[in-house]
């Protein structure tokens, strides 16, 4: 059956990715996006697009019905689901091929069978695969362990106990989440193997028997079990070992008679160099890139000519398959990881990661983005917003080359990973191929060590007095000196600086040059220090006297957010005030106003992303006013609550 | 030593003086205003003012070479506030507790007088103790003028705007009780006519400082605060959104070329020592604004073939046009009076603004030029200088001696603004001048006495008034007086006189045509 329209049941990045090999075959495409997604780009990419009203994945991309009635509306007659939302929903790939689509993905049964976790471990148990099983009633001795969902993925529900008498009530709360989240409240136990490292196997199947491996990827590099880091090969692999898992892999995907592109996830235990099966997944993983990169394959290319005429392409031409130089994919999520990995929403003022050019053989950079500048994230999805590829000799090489091209990416407006991700590439484990699921876990590399580049807010702060130029005059010209400019930023910083005849002073720093680029609110701002030029790239918007302000050089990036010199004071916020820390939904509030309340005592209770956030009483006090009430929707900073500390205000007026 | 070495070591001098306004009360003083959460003169200024916009103090040096601190425990000058350019005073409560002086009526008047002539609104920053005590005498009467001034302004559709940051008490409540608008800072503001004591005295009622003057009780029952200001802060942006709501004009941001050669050379330029000219368009061209369009010549020179001591011509200045008048080679004779006096005419006609450069010694002397009627031509320039309506600038460069400095729009002849150069002097005469004079005049009247002439005494007199009248020519003096608006760094001179025209250019400029009779 030949495909020639082809709807894509995602959103984002994968779609905009699954359309670009549908271009280059000659397929049509199709679309479907939520309201909230209405301008991403890869919208208007597509060739065709439907709408699905509202915005809540319940209501969108997880409505099975209302993807089908689109692929029939649009004409499509194949579905690719991408990963995530329903890639892997035995019951959606059925409705699909019911309505006589194509369905680009494995059989039903297949998803089926490796979809249940516990099901999976027996099959892949009975085909020789070794799997991690937990004794039915675990004992000190067989600490540490792990709840997990059978249902789950991406790390939902996961929760590692120490303990034994946690066990019962963790078990109890993953059974409760992973109801809420998966809407299937099993979970099973297994050992917790420390220092773990997740490496996984990318197969694909004709669904005889047939099935290629296309090497591993090693995902080590997770926060709270989300991949942030992929690279292939995996680093400090013995070659046996890598064989091993391959043929692992391969016996796992004939077992089921795999169709399609999967995956076979392992924890491997590198100090006993041992290797268990932990689930197989059956869709296009969302790290597919580096395996793309090091063998030359375009898997989408793969997965449809499989669903097209149910046998495996030659994409050897003739040659065994091998994998060339090394290549590293970093997800670059909008969340906030020195806040807990909170996710962000917001107004992408720039979004820009270049991708150089390609002047050596093999080494480039790919980006994945489903964002572009202007987009607006929400928070209603998943928070990545790209994926950063880079391929390369060596692994020495993509690891620069992407830090380097993450340092100078411009994303402004919302709060990213980013610099995160730079540290972890910069950092000497990570360097020396030492990866393990625990890099991130002590949180030290979630925020910046040193200072940031103190010249970024000095350049800041003179591009920001740039735009207060009047024709003709110096700025801030004084005959009689008195004092410095002062700039604040949040966060206590103060740049002091002065105007002069011909420019600018600020300590620390010779300022060479400010020009604008472009627009007003755009300026590149040269600094000299000890002889040394650097030239920063200052973007400015939002309100005069209260900009925000982005600084972008080879050291990285720098956000600032001036404080204003003067605040209304009836629009300052209350002493004592608990503001959302996050857009979200207010599901329960736990105090009346007028009550009591003890320093620590949980207050207010939001769900953004399926996580539930409490925000806590600062100090003892009296709750003095609850603005909230379980159900609205909150923004970012927004006042919930106030807590009085009872004594001591007397100096308050009725303001 | 080079002239840019001089002028660099005058201009050290003149920021060490500066310096001194800017101390105020000195360390102790200011510390201890801090250690009361309160913000200094030029800090409310700073904040008050646009970010990043320029800001003209007026009268730095007030009071300079007198018993009254540099400055004159008040700050004013010229500052744009939500885009309008306004009048600004601030009283500097490091200072005797921002109390008044003879010194302090002097600045805030001229200051009174920019802002009536310019058409600016006033914010008065008030903290002050009132009257210096011990100068009543010398400040009660006249000082009278200070409330006069401000309901006169506002009579002239100036607004008049008082943020009361402390003590504003006597004849200081009245500064609140004559402006337009008042903004007082809670718990801070104090303005009673008769303070607790005093009441006690007159009337016996015991009373306490908040029930007389504090800024909630005129806020919430007086009436005379229109807003109540929770902190100093908060009292400058109310300031400003009321100088928002003003309905004035907001300043212009139109563009123009910069002069044609660098204005740091004017420190090349001006001769260490003044006997040596200098070449006035030297000058010009690194004042005015460059070559570009609508400005092909940066100055056309008007009879540059007649009356060379004195250049006159035509220019813009940050867009604006103006008419220069500058002295080439110091001594003025009849022909540059003549010359002077027709250009000022020609202005008058075609509403443009004048710029008066000085470096002159005066009118010519002797024999040949008082029979030609140098006298006459003088007093022409003069009646010119006098009568005429339009804007008149002035910028004291190098010499400015005998009439040559009424002839050139010296204080006397108001000029709208008046800026002196560190290496200004202005005297009757040269000192050195001025001290032989008086010799010979001695000496004559030695001799028609018969008595013996002591030469020794005669040397030492010499040397005490050459001594004196330098000392007294130095820019620092005039301007302790206020005789100008200020000593500038030449190079700054551009910046300030751009600010000057723009606020001139707020009002439309009418030249006259009736002049006082010429002597032909």
């Amino acid at each position: 059956m030949t495909i020639t329209r082809l709807l894509v049941a995602n959103r984002g990045e994968i779609a905009s990715r699954v359309f670009r090999t549908c271009r280059r075959l000659g397929i049509e495409t199709v679309a479907v996006h939520s309201d909230a997604d209405a301008c991403l780009p890869y919208v208007r990419e597509a060739d065709h697009a439907v709408r699905l009203p509202g915005d809540a994945p319940a209501e969108s991309y997880l409505r099975a019905d209302l993807l089908v009635e689109a692929a029939e509306r649009a004409g499509a007659d194949a579905v690719h689901p991408g990963y995530g939302f329903l890639s892997e929903s035995a019951e959606f790939a059925r409705a699909v091929e019911a309505a006589g689509l194509t369905w680009i993905g494995p059989a039903p049964g297949s998803i089926e069978a490796m979809g249940s976790k516990i099901e999976a471990k027996a099959i892949m148990k009975r085909a020789g695969v070794p799997v991690l099983e937990a004794p039915p009633d675990p004992t000190e001795a067989d600490l540490p362990l792990l709840v997990k969902a059978s249902a789950g993925g991406g790390g939902r529900g996961m929760r590692v106990v120490r303990v034994l008498a946690d066990l019962e009530p963790e078990i109890a709360a993953a059974k409760a989440e992973a109801a809420s989240a998966f809407g299937d409240g099993t979970v099973f136990v297994e050992p917790y193997v420390e220092h773990s490292r997740h490496v996984e196997v990318q197969v694909v199947g004709d669904g005889h028997g047939g099935v290629l491996v296309l090497g591993e990827r090693d995902c080590s590099t997770q926060r709270r079990h989300q991949k942030v880091v992929e690279e292939s090969p995996a680093p400090l692999l013995p070659d046996a070992t890598r064989t091993a898992l391959h043929d692992a892999a391969r016996r796992a995907a004939a077992a089921i008679g795999y169709r399609g592109a999967g995956t076979v996830e392992f924890l491997y235990d590198p100090e006993g160099d041992r290797f268990w099966f932990l689930e197989m997944n059956t869709r296009l993983q969302v790290e597919h890139p580096v395996t793309e990169a090091v063998f030359g394959v375009d898997l989408v290319e793969l997965q449809l000519a499989v669903a097209e005429r149910g046998v495996m392409p030659d994409v050897s031409h003739g040659s065994p398959l091998a994998s060339q130089g090394h290549a590293i994919e970093v997800r670059l999520y909008a969340e906030d990881p020195a806040a807990g990995y909170q996710p962000q929403s917001g107004t992408l003022a720039a979004f820009e990661i270049s991708t150089g050019s390609i002047t050596e053989a093999g080494a480039g950079i790919r980006v994945d983005a489903g964002y572009e500048t202007g987009s607006e994230v929400s928070t209603f999805y998943d928070a990545m917003l790209a994926k950063v590829i880079a391929h390369a000799p060596s692994r020495e090489q993509a690891v620069r080359m992407l830090a380097a091209t993450l340092r100078r990416a411009r994303i402004h407006g919302v709060v990213t990973n980013r610099d995160q991700l730079v540290r972890i590439l910069g950092s000497e484990e990570f360097r020396a191929g030492a990866v393990s699921t625990d890099l991130l876990a002590d949180g030290s590399l979630a925020v910046a060590e040193g200072p940031a580049d103190p010249a970024a807010p000095r350049a800041a702060a003179i591009a920001l007095a740039e735009t207060t130029r009047r024709p003709g005059f110096p700025v801030a010209w004084r005959n009689v000196t008195s004092q410095p400019q002062r700039t604040r930023f949040e966060g206590d910083v103060v740049v002091e600086w002065y105007g002069t005849r011909t420019g600018y002073r600020v300590e620390g720093n010779d300022v060479i040059a400010v020009v604008p680029t472009g627009s007003t609110d755009e300026w590149r701002v040269t600094l000299e220090t000890d002889g040394v030029r650097t030239t920063y790239d200052v973007a400015i918007r939002g309100r005069r006297g209260a900009e925000t302000v982005d600084v972008d050089s080879p050291l990285g990036h720098t956000a600032l957010r001036r404080v204003p010199r003067f605040t209304d004071p009836a629009e300052a916020t209350k002493p004592g005030s608990l503001l959302a820390p996050m857009p979200g939904t207010v599901v329960a509030v736990h105090a009346e106003p007028g009550a009591d309340v003890t320093a620590g005592q949980a207050l207010v209770v939001l769900e953004a992303m399926k996580m539930q956030h409490t925000v806590s009483a600062p100090t003892d006090g009296v709750l003095t006013q609850v603005d909230v009430r379980p159900g609205i929707q909150v923004a970012a900073g927004e006042v919930l609550a106030v807590v009085s500390t009872g004594t001591g205000s007397t100096d308050e007026g009725e303001a | 030593m080079t002239n840019r070495e001089a002028m660099l070591e005058k201009l050290e001098s003149l920021d060490a003086e500066h310096a001194k306004a800017v101390a105020g009360g000195g360390q102790k003083y200011v510390e201890r205003h801090h250690a009361r959460g309160k913000l200094l003169a030029r800090e409310r200024i700073e904040l008050l003012i646009d970010e990043g916009s320029p800001f003209l103090e007026l009268s730095p040096l007030a009071g300079w070479g007198s018993d009254f601190a540099v400055g004159a425990s008040l700050v004013t000058g010229i500052g744009v506030v939500e885009g309008v350019e306004c009048l600004i005073t601030a009283n500097d409560p490091t200072v005797k507790g921002g109390a008044s002086n003879p010194y302090t009526l002097r600045k805030s008047f001229r200051a009174a007088q920019i802002a009536e002539e310019n058409d600016l609104p006033t914010i008065n920053l008030v903290e002050s103790g009132g009257a210096d005590l011990p100068t009543q005498k010398d400040i009660f009467i006249p000082g009278g003028r200070t409330f006069r001034n401000l309901t006169r302004a506002s009579a002239g559709r100036r607004p008049t705007i008082a943020l009361v940051f402390g003590n504003s008490t006597a004849g200081g409540a009245y500064i609140p009780g004559m402006s337009d608008y008042v903004v007082m800072v809670r718990n801070r503001a104090k303005v009673f006519l008769g303070g607790p004591p005093l009441v006690k005295m007159a009337t016996g009622e015991e009373s306490d400082d908040e029930s007389l003057g504090g800024a909630e009780m005129h806020a919430r029952t007086s009436g005379l605060a229109d807003y109540l200001a929770e902190d100093e802060y908060d009292a400058l942006r109310l300031g400003r959104r009321i100088v928002a709501r003003l309905n004035r004009e907001r300043v212009s941001g139109e563009t123009f070329a910069e002069p044609d050669a660098d204005p740091e050379e004017l420190l090349d330029l001006i001769p260490a020592d003044l006997k040596e000219p200098f070449d006035p368009r030297e000058v010009i061209r690194r004042l005015v604004d460059g070559r570009g369009p609508g400005n092909e010549q940066v100055f056309d020179e008007f009879k540059p073939l007649y009356g060379p001591s004195l250049v006159t011509g035509w220019a813009r200045l940050h867009g604006h046009q103006i008419g220069i008048l500058a002295n080439a080679q110091g001594v003025l004779f009849s022909e540059e009076s003549q010359k002077a006096t027709q250009f000022i005419q020609l202005a008058n006609q075609i509403d443009c603004p004048l710029l008066f450069l000085h470096n002159t010694t005066g009118y010519m002397v002797g024999a040949d030029y008082e029979q030609r009627g140098i006298i006459k031509h003088g007093s022409m320039m003069i009646n010119a200088v006098s009568n005429s309506t339009v804007p008149h600038l002035t910028v004291i460069m190098g010499a400015s001696y005998g009439a040559g400095n009424y002839g050139m729009n010296g204080r006397a002849y108001d000029p709208r603004f008046l800026f002196t150069w560190p290496s200004a002097k202005s005297a009757v005469m040269g000192p050195a001048q001025l001290a032989g004079v008086m010799s010979i005049v001695s000496r004559a009247s030695a001799a028609s006495k018969g008595q013996p002439f002591d030469e020794e005494a005669d040397a030492q007199m010499r040397a005490y008034v050459e001594q004196m009248v330098e000392e007294q020519s130095l820019p620092y003096v005039l301007s302790g007086l206020v005789y100008d608006d200020g000593v500038i760094d030449p190079r700054d001179t551009r910046t300030v006189l751009g600010i000057c025209l723009s606020v001139i250019a707020r009002q439309p400029i009418r030249g006259t045509q009736s002049w006082g009779v010429f002597r032909p």
